[in-house]
């Protein structure tokens, strides 16, 4: 049963991959230090191969949403770099390398309907609306809300403005997606949805994603790689492959491997969350 | 159909009226039966006839009296959005200007009244003044905080897409200081109204260009007490539209987003 469980972070897929393209994101012994003192993110090195779907997964306090920042360019490293597609991460957006963040909430314009909700990064980017209208019909049909596009956000459920975020994030076309725990207010129906189709758009694109979530089904279901985070100060516990054919659904969810994988993650974790997993590394 | 009474905009309009003709009611017939005299307490029925019998001279009082607060209640909101705007450029000009925003709101206005209409030649703009800066506080405070109740999560995405200070302002200060602005509006309203009047009263000018609060001190002179009662009326009525106007401005720019306009159904 546990056969099936590649652990190495160097899975031959991802190191193919890697050999041929430069990576999308490099993580340099970046640190994060606050300023009041707290370690958030011990010195970590994560490199992150172009059409990924990378998960950041681990206990509260391990720096996933730190780290996840980080490689958004949020926040700057205390210490060492990132890079993006071996440039600086200060240049995003400047070569057609654009990035898109989901945050938690789906932070719409409440007084905005949900085009114009769509919209916002072009406008704010100054795309000229001929320009921009077609690629913010095309991401409303992306995430299955053409019938909703003259909508307020208020008229909307959860799980509708959720996808109204996400298909702000596309219409920028991003070549990067991170998104810190997207559909963790949702109920776990709505979420489960909301997963089948993000994988489906991952898949389409092949847009590589960095995830942050809690949920153990979530990781095992969409990443290709989990990175399981220890806390105090966050570090990188282990790293699991999930080498499963793509792209994936119900019937991964109903497999037996699928159960394996959640398994071992959740061994995983309650491992990182033990406090003898805390200052193993200085 | 729903029967009637149970339509909600005519409980609304039905409700409130019939208190007021039960009320008008009561001290008509309390007038008649306790014989109160006209000038220590007049009915309603002589105010009514006070204010068809002075209409020409009440209207043209109203007139006066409407203009300065017009006036008056459309420098405070320019003056006012202005120097909210200014307070959130940054916060050091907020901490050293709101005290004084605040001294100016709590200085009784028939105090500095005088001075204003001593200092400033023009009776009219010295009134106008006056109002001002009483309904200039409620727009100012408001607003100010208003501009600075941004959804932290959308400050954080318009700053992650290098959105330009003006752009900010634009697409996410203002339209999310609109329902403070409003609100700030009804207050503002009926605070220019009430300006305007008091400022008459202590200007009490006489001549051609005198205001309802004018009508209401010569009534008193001359102890014609309904028609300072129906100056008194105007006044009410002048303010309750007013009001009423606000209202239906916020319900126009807010009613499909903002929780406050969005009524029983939602």
């Amino acid at each position: 049963m546990n056969a099936p469980l590649p652990s190495d972070p160097l899975d031959a897929h991802i190191a193919r991959r890697a050999a041929d393209r430069p990576p999308a994101v490099e993580v340099l012994s970046a640190e994060k230090i606050f300023a009041n003192g707290t370690r958030a993110l011990a010195p970590i090195d994560l490199t992150i191969a172009e059409g990924e779907f990378l998960t950041l997964i681990g206990p509260s306090g391990c720096g996933k949403s730190t780290l996840l920042k980080l490689i958004a360019n949020l926040i700057q490293p205390s210490d060492g770099r990132i890079l993006w597609w071996r440039g600086d991460s200060g240049q995003v957006g400047q070569d057609g390398r654009g990035l898109a963040f989901v945050f938690q909430e789906p932070t719409l314009m409440p007084w905005a309907r949900v085009d114009t909700n769509v919209r916002l990064p072009l406008d704010l980017a100054d795309v000229p609306r001929g320009k921009a209208d077609p690629r913010v019909s095309d991401a409303i049909a992306r995430v299955g809300l053409s019938a909703f596009a003259r909508h307020y956000p208020r008229q909307l459920s959860g799980g509708m403005k959720m996808r109204v975020s996400i298909a702000r994030a596309l219409a920028t076309d991003p070549n990067l997606l991170l998104m810190d725990e997207p559909f963790g207010a949702l109920d776990e129906f709505t979420r489960n949805k909301l997963d089948d189709d993000l994988i489906k758009l991952w898949w389409e694109r092949k847009l590589t994603t960095v995830f942050v979530t809690h949920s153990i089904y979530e990781a095992v279901f969409l990443s290709t790689r989990i990175v399981v985070l220890a806390a105090n100060p966050g570090r990188i516990f282990r790293t699991m492959t999930i080498d499963e054919p793509q792209p994936r659904g119900q019937d991964f969810r109903d497999s037996a491997r699928f159960a394996a994988y959640c398994r071992e993650l959740s061994t995983w974790l309650a491992e990182a969350s033990l406090p003898s997993a805390s200052g193993a590394t200085p | 159909m729903k029967p009637l009474l149970q339509s909600e905009t005519f409980v609304r309009i039905a409700a409130p009226l019939a208190v007021g003709v039960v009320l008008l009611a009561v001290w008509e017939i309390g007038c008649r039966l306790g014989s109160i005299p006209v000038y220590l307490f007049p009915k309603p029925s002589d105010i009514f006839a006070s204010l068809i019998k002075n209409g020409p001279s009440l209207l043209r009082a109203l007139l006066i009296t409407l203009r300065i607060t017009l006036q008056a209640f459309a420098a405070a909101v320019v003056l006012g959005t202005l120097i909210a705007f200014m307070f959130v450029q940054s916060r050091a000009i907020e901490v050293s200007l709101f005290p004084y925003a605040v001294l100016l709101q709590v200085t009784p206005i028939v105090a500095i009244a005088p001075l204003i209409i001593i200092l400033v030649k023009n009776t009219q703009l010295s009134l106008t003044v006056c109002a001002t800066l009483v309904a200039l506080f409620p727009i100012i405070s408001n607003t100010t905080l208003g501009l600075r109740s941004v959804d932290p999560g959308l400050a954080s995405y318009f700053r992650m897409n290098r959105a330009s200070r003006l752009k900010t302002l634009v697409r996410l200060r203002i339209p999310g200081a609109l329902p403070y602005f409003f609100g700030g509006l009804r207050i503002s309203s009926g605070l220019a109204l009430i300006g305007a009047v008091v400022a008459e009263f202590v200007a009490g000018t006489g001549g051609r260009s005198s205001g309802l609060a004018y009508e209401i001190l010569d009534a008193g002179f001359q102890l014609d007490i309904p028609r300072m009662f129906a100056a008194l009326f105007l006044i009410t009525v002048t303010g309750v539209l007013l009001f009423g106007a606000m209202v239906g401005l916020s319900k126009l720019a807010l009613s499909n987003w903002h929780e406050s306009e969005l009524g029983a159904e939602a």
